[in-house]
């Protein structure tokens, strides 16, 4: 019997948040029992060594276990993605769990897991890898969204995520068991030399957009994003909305692009009408709401529709353009979801449109931090958001696909109501009610600070990153 | 012989089954459903799918059945019978259901398609699952450790009582 080689290397960015996962959970027993911050600290260093180990690796290309994982310049660049949401969501969840002392090893554990699952999807080279990866990110983010336990909401957003999430797994399921069936196998790479267009197939495809699809909460697959963006504790949405994105994302566009190559005709017309509904969808429905924690789910889920439309276009420029908008949105996201969590109250209030009226006023620096993360949103230069949209709707037009970028344009003016809103109720309204005074927190404000550099920067000298999210993606279209 | 007893167990588990939806204890219906379970299992092993079959009895017979009794205990205590079924105006659902499938059953036995391909490697003994799950599977073998683990860690988290 022939054992593969064990080639940690393919996995050593995963292999480093695990054995940090392993140590949080020993340190946890440790005393000191009362206070869990170092917990928080060695997390946070498990998330910068693996950032590191993945630079490291920058440039190698490898297959590792039997062509079950697959090293290469595309999942580095997720993995880089995947570090820098946990690292920021490490530390925005440090003074949040301790300010409602919920702090527990569990939770950093369960953070650093799915991390693991994440970035395992964007390196998997096989069906089941992708299954159990995605399995492994999606147990622990049910865990984590109810683990506000004595807060109805909480529990509530946990139930609703577990059982769609069960239910479009097993879509997910059934949609890699056809697909088997017509091609005989589950590796990746197998199954694109296969090139199947028979009925199974197809039936099999449009299974695993209906899995995926919720994951990336599009519409018609979005329905659980709201609740559970507001029910989560504010930390596990920053969470949910950046990194298991990120890597549903990551999942898609490999397998899509990769493997079922011989249908891209089927799904590039699936994924335009997924594409413009989830964009305005999204984005209309984002305009009726007063909680501030749902509208930006339902913005979250326009951004996707925006994504798609990368890939709708394909090539290098379509595709690269969703890995570039993917890394802004990352720092995008997690902000604006750092000042929300920032300014909440320790009962879960504070979140409504009504409280952050006249906020300018006694927290000058936070709103305006705020202002830069929705602009960015918006997509106004010189931030990310506009580098990222210009890319993603240039490939549209590039494509051909004109309508598209249409829909995409007009949404995004839809979008800039509701953002502009917000900006306008902080800064010219005058405060009600009477706020509780939050205490400044470092790591917070660190979170804010890294997250604001990424977007400028990726505003101002977008090129080299939009270079490397192209050399990224090229390997997958050869 | 082979057909005379591949009979025998698909009667057995048609009539599990059935008993199953017609009994009104749920513990009745419960013992019914290890009987089918465990009649699935030996078709499974008439098919040469061994490892299926073991599988079959330790995880739904075994494992999954002592949780279907222990909550049935738990959520209702003493009144295993109920009244007038709540559910009763959805049993007409049930029948374009059972048309549909008595349909897709006809359409089968008249078309009688190919069967699938192949898979590399199909042999359904214990030694065979084995050898390719340490070796191409190794992987995901591993991963699935690693996804216990989260699973564990999750329930702790939950179930810790605490603030």
């Amino acid at each position: 019997m022939d054992f593969p080689a064990v080639s940690l290397r393919a996995i050593l960015p995963a292999i480093v948040i695990l054995t940090t996962a392993a140590l949080v959970l020993l340190l946890d027993l440790l005393p000191p029992r009362e206070r869990k911050g170092h917990l928080a600290v060695v997390s946070l260093a498990g998330v910068v060594a693996a950032l590191l180990a993945t630079t490291w690796l920058w440039g190698g290309e490898s297959r590792a276990f039997r062509g079950m994982v697959v090293l290469d310049g595309y999942a580095l660049f997720l993995d880089l993605v995947i570090c820098y949401a946990a690292g920021l969501v490490v530390l925005l969840s440090m003074d949040y769990l301790r300010e409602r002392g919920l702090e527990s090893g569990e939770y950093y554990a369960l953070v650093l897991l799915a991390t693991v699952g994440m970035m395992l999807m964007a390196s998997a080279g096989d069906l089941i890898v992708v299954f159990l990866s995605l399995e492994l990110m999606s147990l622990s983010l049910y865990v984590l969204a109810g683990y506000f336990r004595a807060r109805l909401a909480s529990g509530e957003a946990a139930m609703k995520y577990f059982l769609l999430g069960a239910f479009a797994t097993s879509f997910f399921l059934y949609g890699i068991a056809l697909v088997y069936g017509s091609t005989g196998t589950t590796n990746l790479d197998r199954i694109a030399a296969s090139a199947s267009r028979d009925s199974l197939m197809m039936v099999g495809v449009a299974l695993l957009l209906v899995g995926f699809g919720f994951k990336i909460s599009a519409v018609p697959f979005h329905m659980w994003a709201p609740d559970v963006y507001v029910g989560a504790p504010t930390s596990v949405t920053a969470l949910i909305a950046t990194g298991s994105k990120a890597a549903a994302f990551a999942a898609l566009i490999r397998v899509l692009v990769t493997s079922l190559r011989s249908t891209q005709p089927d799904w590039t017309v699936l994924l335009w009408g997924l594409a413009a509904a989830t964009m305005t969808v999204g984005n209309v429905v984002a305009i009726a709401q007063s909680n501030l924690k749902r509208m930006l789910a339902y913005s979250s889920v326009a951004h996707v529709g925006y994504m798609l439309i990368g890939l709708v276009a394909g090539g290098v420029f379509g595709t690269g353009a969703v890995l570039f908008y993917l890394l802004v949105y990352t720092f995008t996201t997690a902000g604006a979801f750092g000042v929300v969590l920032l300014l909440e109250h320790a009962g879960g209030e504070g979140v409504s449109l009504a409280d952050y009226a006249g906020r300018a006023r006694r927290h000058p620096i936070l709103a305006l931090v705020l202002s830069l993360f929705l602009l960015s949103l918006i997509g106004i230069p010189p931030f990310g958001g506009f580098v990222g949209k210009f890319y993603l709707f240039g490939a549209a037009v590039r494509s051909g696909y004109i309508g598209l970028a249409v829909i995409g344009a007009l949404n995004t003016a839809v979008a800039s109501y509701y953002y502009l809103r917000l900006i306008v109720y902080m800064y010219m309204r005058e405060p009600e009610g009477v706020e509780a005074v939050s205490t400044p927190s470092f790591a917070g404000g660190l979170a804010l600070a890294v997250a604001l550099v990424g977007i400028v920067v990726l505003g101002v000298v977008p090129t080299p990153f939009i270079d490397l999210a192209q050399a990224a993606v090229t390997p997958l279209l050869r | 012989m082979q057909t005379a007893v591949f009979f025998a167990i698909a009667a057995i588990a048609v009539a599990s089954a059935l008993g199953l939806i017609v009994r009104r204890n749920p513990i009745h219906g419960a013992l019914f459903l290890v009987v089918n379970l465990g009649s699935v299992a030996a078709i499974y092993l008439m098919l040469n799918a061994q490892f299926l079959a073991a599988a079959q009895v330790i995880i739904y017979a075994g494992a999954i059945m002592v949780l279907f009794v222990f909550a049935i205990m738990v959520l209702i205590p003493g009144k295993e019978e109920t009244g007038p079924d709540p559910l009763r105006p959805f049993r007409l659902v049930a029948i374009p259901f059972g048309a549909f499938l008595l349909v897709e059953i006809l359409l089968m036995l008249v078309v009688r398609p190919a069967p699938p391909r192949e898979p590399p490697g199909a042999e359904g003994g214990a030694e065979a699952i084995g050898r390719l799950l340490f070796t191409d599977y190794l992987f995901p073998f591993e991963l699935t450790s690693v996804l216990l683990l989260a699973a564990l860690v999750g329930v702790l988290a939950l179930a810790k009582r605490k603030a």
